[in-house]
């Protein structure tokens, strides 16, 4: 979704995630309903979940890539795109939200979870599904799930908090794998694309 | 990944290296640079109270920029203009979810570490405040809050960078409505960038390196530079962007997105206006749906400004010597 945030850093770390897996494909700006149409999978970058959520409101683009996501397009979220993913949203500071939201994943996500900027963190971050080696888990102003739906696999816990999951096509991250150099969970993305 | 040219990480933060388990380091530069690219193709807007904090915030804003006299008004009272009210900055910081700036005056160490205190998402060592010290910027490594610094070229640009900064905003000039200097800031970084870049293409390193002399920058920022082909931070741009179309104009000319000081809440449709100029940068490249967001403001109640040639006050010029 080529709406606001790090979308430069996803196409980059996609292209990257093909060239590894012998994958063709192309990564294009989706800001259009009709854009929407022609993908194989989006990705919802970081970036500030209330402006992407207004944003893509205004001109149908939300409608229809939630349509798209419920019918089994593989979407990936990171940080703002795990929180515009969600069903339930409030804010650690403000509560309540009333942001426009895809809602197409089951799952309640606290936003700013871990504190403002000076609190955000790296840490080394496991997802057993992906391979013994950790991640490189950047923090970034970032929310944490606090509950899921029963049809969705937490792939990592921080704390006391979820970090990383999976409802068939949709997977989320609170953290931005796209700025770590590490493209597993981009390549686990194509592997749902394919 | 994005370009860690540059960093300087103290072995306190331990950037090196994937940390363990247990640690959590701040304050590294990823946090600080990756922070500034979660902002990217969005609009931050200078705000005096919370009231306007939530205008900006539900107009679509990325972040709101604190200050207690915009621009526009700093001009016309004259005087000395510090950092903003703690009080406002509490109080904006109790009620937005988006991410909060504000700005300090370039070279002063101790208000920024207030606003670091504060808890502030970035500071801006910015020259729409008095300059406190007229030979040094702020040593922005030591701060674990991010800075975005002002520049009008590509040399004042590195120079911030290699201090710390973790942004740039091109410096255009404050509080006028007048979007020409943004432009021409940006054409010079841009032309700059180019040079550079074809100097390296064609394996020319001691035009490079002469380069990187006259622009009193470290070589190999230069070098990443050309090699990028861009900044090595996320560039905004600023300083006198008024209207939906001055925004889509500096979108077009490249930039990572813009700041609207004086231009959205010195208009007398400030709502509309936030909405309208938000709309027309994400949409840039669709002129109808600029055209669109043009409609929404009336050029009547626009700021009405000043011709930045005629001012006595040129704020741009604060601190691009160092």
């Amino acid at each position: 979704m080529g709406i606001q945030g790090d979308i430069e850093e996803h196409v980059r770390a996609i292209a990257q995630a093909m060239e590894e897996e012998g994958v063709h494909g192309e990564t294009t700006m989706l800001k259009t309903p009709e854009s929407v149409d022609l993908a194989d999978g989006v990705v919802i970058p970081g970036g500030e979940s209330t402006v992407m959520g207004y944003l893509a409101s205004t001109n149908g683009t939300l409608t229809r890539l939630r349509q798209r996501i419920a019918e089994g397009l593989p979407a990936l979220g990171t940080c703002a795109g795990a929180i515009a993913l969600s069903a339930r949203v409030e804010d650690r500071v403000v509560g309540p939200t009333k942001q426009p939201l895809f809602g197409v994943l089951d799952a309640t996500v606290r936003r700013n979870a871990f504190g403002r900027q000076r609190e955000s963190f790296e840490t080394a971050v496991s997802i057993p599904k992906l391979g013994e080696k950790p991640f490189r888990g950047v923090f970034i102003r970032a929310p944490v799930v606090s509950s899921v739906g029963e049809g969705v696999e937490v792939l990592s816990r921080l704390d006391e908090g979820i970090v990383a999951v999976q409802q068939r096509n949709i997977l989320a991250t609170c953290f931005h794998p796209e700025l770590s150099g590490d493209t597993r969970l981009h390549r686990h993305f194509l592997s749902l694309a394919r | 990944m994005i370009s860690l040219v540059g960093s300087r990480e103290d072995g306190r933060r331990g950037a090196a290296g994937l940390p363990s388990q247990e640690t959590k380091v701040v304050g590294s530069t990823l946090l600080k640079r990756g922070f500034a690219h979660m902002l990217k193709h969005g609009v931050i807007m200078d705000v005096t109270n919370a009231e306007q904090a939530q205008i900006a915030e539900d107009a679509g804003a990325v972040a709101v920029m604190v200050l207690d006299k915009l621009p526009y008004d700093i001009r016309k009272a004259g005087g000395v203009a510090r950092t903003a009210s703690l009080s406002a900055i509490y109080e904006i910081l109790k009620t937005t979810t988006i991410p909060v700036m504000a700005k300090c005056r370039i070279g002063h160490t101790y208000e920024a570490r207030v606003l670091e205190d504060a808890g502030v998402d970035m500071i801006d060592e910015s020259e729409v405040l008095t300059p406190a010290d007229e030979e040094r910027h702020i040593w922005k490594w030591d701060f674990t809050t991010p800075f975005v610094d002002g520049a009008r070229d590509l040399g004042e640009a590195l120079r911030r960078i290699e201090e710390g900064a973790a942004m740039i905003r091109t410096k255009g000039e404050p509080g006028t409505g007048n979007v020409a200097e943004a432009i021409k800031h940006v054409r010079v970084v841009n032309a700059e960038v180019a040079r550079l870049r074809a100097f390296h293409s064609a394996g020319d390193t001691q035009e490079l390196l002469k380069t990187a002399r006259e622009m009193r920058v470290a070589y190999e920022l230069a070098l990443e530079t050309a090699k990028l082909g861009r900044l090595p931070v996320v560039n905004f741009a600023a300083g006198g962007i008024a209207t939906p179309a001055d925004a889509a104009q500096m979108m077009q000319l490249g930039c990572d997105g813009i700041f609207v000081g004086s231009g959205i809440f010195k208009s007398e449709d400030p709502a509309e206006r936030a909405r309208a100029v938000v709309l027309a940068t994400t949409f840039w490249d669709d002129s109808k749906t600029v055209a669109e967001a043009q409609r929404m403001v009336d050029e009547r109640k626009s700021l009405l400004g000043m011709d930045s040639k005629q001012t006595d006050l040129r704020m741009q010029e604060r601190g691009a010597q160092l």
